[in-house]
């Protein structure tokens, strides 16, 4: 960022903002007064003790030092589809300041039921790419930083170094053991989901807790239940957004973890289990 | 004869029960049990045996918690 001149920003808060609070419309103009980006503009902001009005109602639950905290973390989404599609979404309406989303996949007709970034207009393109629009149309300070790759152990520290907290968001259980075995080497957290038709699990895994390879350890090759229930609409938002929870938690310090445990998630009978995984 | 605590999870609740304690030989082993409520094999996800990860041939004491998982992959 350019040198600020903290009198002339001074000045303008104090004709500009309403209360502790700065509307979209105020912010552009700030953005077009100094020069800065929308994330920028972000900072300046919440460094000055205001708020964007953008996340007014994020407060009380989250403080002005915590969003400008959450502004500079960066999360890496791995899997665009069912789960991905709304953490990403999660995530970016919650002020997180920039998602690394990843998947080789581009859309098609079957994605429709449940993913929330397919469009009938947006079949046959990139998935990430859809991440990038929807992400600059519903939160233009989040830079998104997109990877049209598989992530593998031949790539995977290079494509998952550097950011604080990793989202299991894929759809077969070698990549997701992959990624356990990752996670532990850049030493990241990872916030585990699965679903299949009415069911899903999602947890918390600290570097070096290995549950992944505990929860997986009788799989031999294959899909899981998926293969027989499908995926309706409900059951990636739902273990989706238990997800965008624990990142949040994991980026604040707050809360307890779903970590040596998993929540088994089962929508028929509306029941939801707690389990210990050791 | 010994009791066991079996609890089924997902899938393998339809047309089974979500928790029963039931009475086996001594011996018995986590297969048995599967074998005994018809779940194939290559549906299991997550065994736990009193919390703890276990295989097929792990075998069965008094009063022990098991609980079964179908394996769930999908995004």
């Amino acid at each position: 960022m350019k040198n600020i001149d903290h009198e002339q920003l001074k000045d303008f808060f104090s004709g500009h903002a309403e209360g502790d609070l700065v509307s979209w419309p105020n912010q552009l103009k700030l953005m077009d007064l100094i020069g800065v980006t929308c994330s920028e503009a972000d900072e300046l902001i919440m460094q000055s003790g205001f708020l964007p009005a953008r996340y007014q109602r994020n407060r009380h639950m989250i403080s002005i030092t915590q969003q400008l905290q959450l502004l500079k973390s960066r999360v890496a989404v791995v899997g665009c589809g069912g789960l991905g599609g709304y953490v990403i979404e999660e995530l970016a309406r919650l002020g997180v300041g920039r998602l690394r989303v990843i998947d080789s996949d581009v859309f098609e007709e079957h994605n429709l039921n449940r993913q929330l970034l397919s469009t009938i207009t947006n079949l046959g393109t990139s998935k990430v790419a859809a991440a990038v629009s929807r992400v600059t149309e519903i939160n233009p300070a989040v830079k998104v930083e997109p990877r049209q790759v598989i992530v593998g152990r031949d790539n995977g520290v290079d494509i998952l170094s550097g950011v604080d907290v990793v989202v299991d968001a894929i759809d077969n259980v070698k990549g997701r053991l992959d990624l356990e075995q990752i996670c532990h080497q850049v030493e990241v957290p990872l916030v585990y989901g699965a679903i299949a038709g009415w069911f899903g699990q999602v947890g918390c895994i600290k570097p070096g807790q290995g549950t992944m390879q505990k929860l997986y350890a009788n799989w031999t090759a294959g899909k899981g239940i998926e293969s027989t229930f499908g995926n309706p609409s409900f059951t990636p938002a739902v273990v989706g957004s238990f997800q965008a929870a624990e990142v949040c938690k994991v980026l604040l310090g707050q809360g307890g973890l779903l970590d040596e445990r998993i929540l088994s998630v089962d929508l028929l009978q509306m029941q939801f289990d707690d389990i210990p995984v050791q | 004869m010994i009791q066991v605590t079996v609890k089924l999870f997902a899938s393998f609740r339809i047309d089974r029960f979500d928790r029963e304690i039931r009475e086996y030989p001594p011996a018995t082993t986590v297969a048995d049990v599967v074998r005994e409520l018809k779940i194939p094999e290559t549906e299991i996800g997550i065994l736990l045996l009193n919390s703890v990860h276990v295989d097929l041939q792990r075998q069965l004491a008094d009063n022990d918690v098991l609980a079964i998982f179908p394996l769930v992959g999908g995004g």
